[in-house]
């Protein structure tokens, strides 16, 4: 690897601990600790802000190949730096779908062309995403990708015989599934939660049960075949209860909420404006405080931001004509920030767990999620907890607009992103994507 | 208030001005010269992304007779063919310089959308969105209700509310807009509700509603309701398993011969029964039912207009009196009932 320069970080509190310097050479830190200096190196002052390593998503829609009206990787990516994260795992649902070695060796190739973070292309679990043969899970392991994350995001794996074979197939490599548990016949034609709300609103609902009853499966299959089963945008107070249940028989599951169900409750469709018409759709306010429950008590793993940005026509229509999902990759640390830290549920070491070393360790990805010590790899972010800013999506990197928050003060800002070493972002903006050649 | 939506945002003293106001359109309806000049020179476009011939014509006989100007847009475009986007139709009525618009639209809350969106600063006035609501309706239900109870209490209905009234609404509460809208109208004007269909068509929620939840139709006609309003119900419902048959729906929730009997035997000479129409006779209502004496379906159609004329007159002169300070212009060029009392509420 050549050098990227070097960089020597002052003063940052390391996950929210100790303040301490780390010294950043040739992708990896060289040096941590107090009073360090480096001739030559370019020094930033991080007094004041916190370190955390990079963040890694799990859940991230980057639409290319296919969709490059919504998002590209090259924009997803921009996108992901600028939300302090360092890795984004890219869902199969693309056009062509991943679910061939070919196509995550693209998605992963575009990637490295854009620097901007690392891509791991999650593999479609079937064919087409249709949910009727398995995709080649072992062309994709075995490629240049190195996928080890499966999943049918959008759809359910619902057929139970499919699930388990997918389950058991992974152990071969050390993969996971990812699965989307939404059972298809309780939701047709959903809108939004089923509850008070719909009932008013006059929307077909989208029932908790459909949720939790295929974790309930899930969980059990994952026990009876000894598989790591991990569960996508955990969104019901019931789900947690299972997942619970699950982990305290140490079963291999894992589960993921993201930061809009974090915060965000039916309550909002009321206005039938789009842009919160997401699946799985926000939940009611008892749901968010057992999910809040949930995430800081290591029963959901980690935050997937289920970023998912769309063009404005896909929003600017009816609430029944409108595609499902939102952009979140620039707003996840804030959110979670807001709902859980300053709330004190967690504190900013657990931020770091669960936004990095958790999800990295899921995705096995060997140079993310690394404590911020010497000998890791230079993946760090910076982050002002003080700071507040107004969400204005017109002025995101990504090219969706679709972001739930528009309008919205919110806390935490990221001031730096450092990807093997390399400044993505400074002073809040974009810097440069790590030269290609660097790998 | 601009618009006309819901049910749920009408106050009570809103609600009765546009009574009282389709009272005074009745009488004009009434006259050999059934037109007033009341809204010469305004646009009013019915805007139809459903196919609903009866509330389009009553719609558009309402805008006719207060002199506006009518255009009728069917928009293509459904829930499995997407035509022209609602944002690109309503940017084209703006620029025709439509004054209201009247919408009609299989989804729920796409006049809400159109009437927030910013792209176009008409009135908007919900015609039936999906399984949400039809204000309309629910206030020409309420005029046919008010002038029965006001018949059957020999008062004059104009300025009066529904107190003290016992409505059950029967049938696919889960489906109808009807019933909602009627629900919030009703609970406003004072009257109390029961909703009565098989636990398959009623709304996850419908807890916290504000009524009274029955699965047992001959149990509510026996507690004397004041007007039984049989809703439709779509016999695709059976396919998907919201009853086993249309014989075993039409024979627990179905307004047949035995119900109508029922209505004598219990002594309920004032209760009447509703149907928003288009009936299925034999399924939720029997045609001696229908047609019997008892039955309000034609005096609902005739009342449609007239509360349709007052919601327009009153959308598009700014004549709320909730909203202050604007004058109520003149809607009698010759001599018609003036309104003299207010209701307290
Ligand atoms: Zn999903």
């Amino acid at each position: 690897m050549s050098t990227t320069g070097s960089y020597l970080i002052k003063g940052a509190r390391i996950a929210g601990g100790d303040a301490a310097d780390l010294l950043v050479e040739n992708g990896f830190i060289s040096a941590a600790g107090t009073s360090l200096s480096a001739a030559g190196a370019t020094v930033v002052d991080a007094d004041g802000l916190i370190a955390l390593p990079g963040l890694v998503d799990l859940h991230t829609h980057l639409r290319e190949p296919g969709r490059e009206d919504a998002e590209t990787v090259e924009t997803g990516t921009r996108a992901a730096a600028l939300g302090g994260f360092t890795a984004v795992h890219a869902m199969a649902n693309s056009s062509p779908v991943a679910d061939t070695a070919g196509v995550v060796e693209q998605v992963h190739t575009l990637g490295r062309q854009a620097g901007w973070a690392e891509v791991r292309p999650v593999g479609a679990v079937t064919v087409g995403l249709a949910g009727e043969r398995l995709a080649e899970l072992g062309a994709m392991a075995d490629s240049r990708a190195g996928v080890r994350v499966f999943s049918d995001d959008g759809m359910c794996v619902w057929d139970p015989v499919l699930m388990r074979r997918a389950l058991e197939y992974v152990k071969a490599f050390d993969g996971v599934i990812a699965q989307h548990a939404q059972e298809p016949r309780l939701t047709e034609g959903a809108q939004m939660n089923e509850g008070a709300v719909s009932a008013v609103l006059g929307m077909t609902g989208w029932p908790a049960v459909a949720e939790e009853s295929i974790i309930a499966r899930d969980v059990l299959l994952a026990q009876h075949v000894d598989s790591r089963l991990h569960i996508c945008h955990v969104s019901t107070a019931g789900s947690v209860e299972i997942i619970r249940w699950a982990k305290q028989r140490g079963i291999k599951v894992t589960a993921e909420v993201t930061p809009h169900h974090l915060w965000l409750t039916d309550e909002l469709v009321r206005s039938y404006d789009p842009v919160f018409k997401v699946n799985p759709p926000l939940r009611t306010n008892d749901d968010v405080l057992a999910l809040r429950a949930g995430l800081a008590d290591g029963t959901i793993d980690v935050i997937g931001t289920d970023h998912a940005p769309h063009p404005s026509e896909a929003k600017e229509c009816e609430w029944a004509q409108a595609a499902m999902g939102m952009t979140g990759l620039e707003t996840a640390l804030s959110v979670l920030q807001h709902t859980m830290v300053d709330t004190g549920l967690i504190g900013w070491s657990d931020v770091a767990r669960i936004t990095s070393a958790r999800p990295a360790r899921i995705g096995r990805l060997a140079h993310q999620g690394q404590p911020l010590a010497a000998g890791s790899a230079a993946n760090i972010t910076l982050v002002d907890p003080a700071a507040r800013w107004t969400v204005d999506p017109a002025a995101m990197a990504t090219k969706g607009r679709n972001s739930p928050f528009a309008g919205r003060e919110l806390p935490g800002r990221v001031v730096a992103t450092f990807f093997k070493g390399h400044p993505t972002v400074l002073e809040g903006t974009l810097n440069s994507p790590l030269p290609a050649e660097a790998e | 208030m601009k618009h006309l939506l819901s049910t749920q945002d009408l106050t009570k003293a809103d609600a009765v001005q546009i009574l009282d106001t389709a009272e005074e359109m009745a009488a004009v309806s009434d006259r050999e010269v059934k037109k007033l000049p009341a809204l010469r020179g305004r646009t009013v476009v019915n805007l139809f992304f459903e196919d609903s011939t009866r509330t389009r014509i009553s719609f558009e006989a309402a805008a006719k007779r207060l002199s506006a100007d009518v255009i009728n847009f069917a928009a293509k475009g459904s829930s499995v063919s997407k035509g022209e986007s609602l944002k690109d139709t309503a940017q084209t009525l703006a620029a025709m310089g439509a004054d209201a618009v009247v919408i009609r639209h299989w989804a729920s809350g796409a006049p809400v959308r159109l009437a927030t969106s910013g792209w176009i600063d008409a009135a908007v006035v919900n015609a039936g969105d999906g399984t949400h609501e039809h204000p309309t309706q629910a206030l020409l239900d309420a005029f046919t209700m008010r002038r029965n109870w006001a018949r059957i209490n020999g008062t004059a209905s104009a300025g009066t509310d529904l107190a003290g009234m016992k409505v059950a609404i029967v049938g696919d509460i889960l489906h109808s807009r009807v019933a909602r809208s009627n629900l919030w109208l009703l609970r406003t004007l004072g009257a109390e509700v029961t909703m009565v269909a098989p636990p398959t068509l009623l709304p996850v929620g419908i807890a916290d509603w504000p009524c009274t939840v029955s699965y047992d139709l001959d149990e509510t006609l026996a507690k004397g309701p004041d007007a039984v309003m049989m809703l439709r119900v779509q016999g695709e419902r059976m396919n998907a398993a919201y009853f086993p048959s249309t014989r075993e729906y039409s024979r627990l929730w179905g307004f047949d011969d035995r119900r109508l009997a029922a209505l004598d035997e219990h002594g309920l000479d004032g209760t009447i029964i509703m149907h928003p129409g288009p009936m299925n006779r034999g399924l939720e209502i029997s045609s001696a039912a229908a047609d019997s004496p008892r039955s309000t379906v034609l005096q609902q159609v005739r009342n449609g207009v007239s509360v349709r004329m007052a919601a327009l007159y009153l959308l598009l002169s700014g004549g709320f009196r909730s909203n202050a300070g604007t004058a109520l212009p003149d809607i009698r060029p010759t001599a018609a009932p003036v309104p003299t009392k207010e209701t307290a509420s």
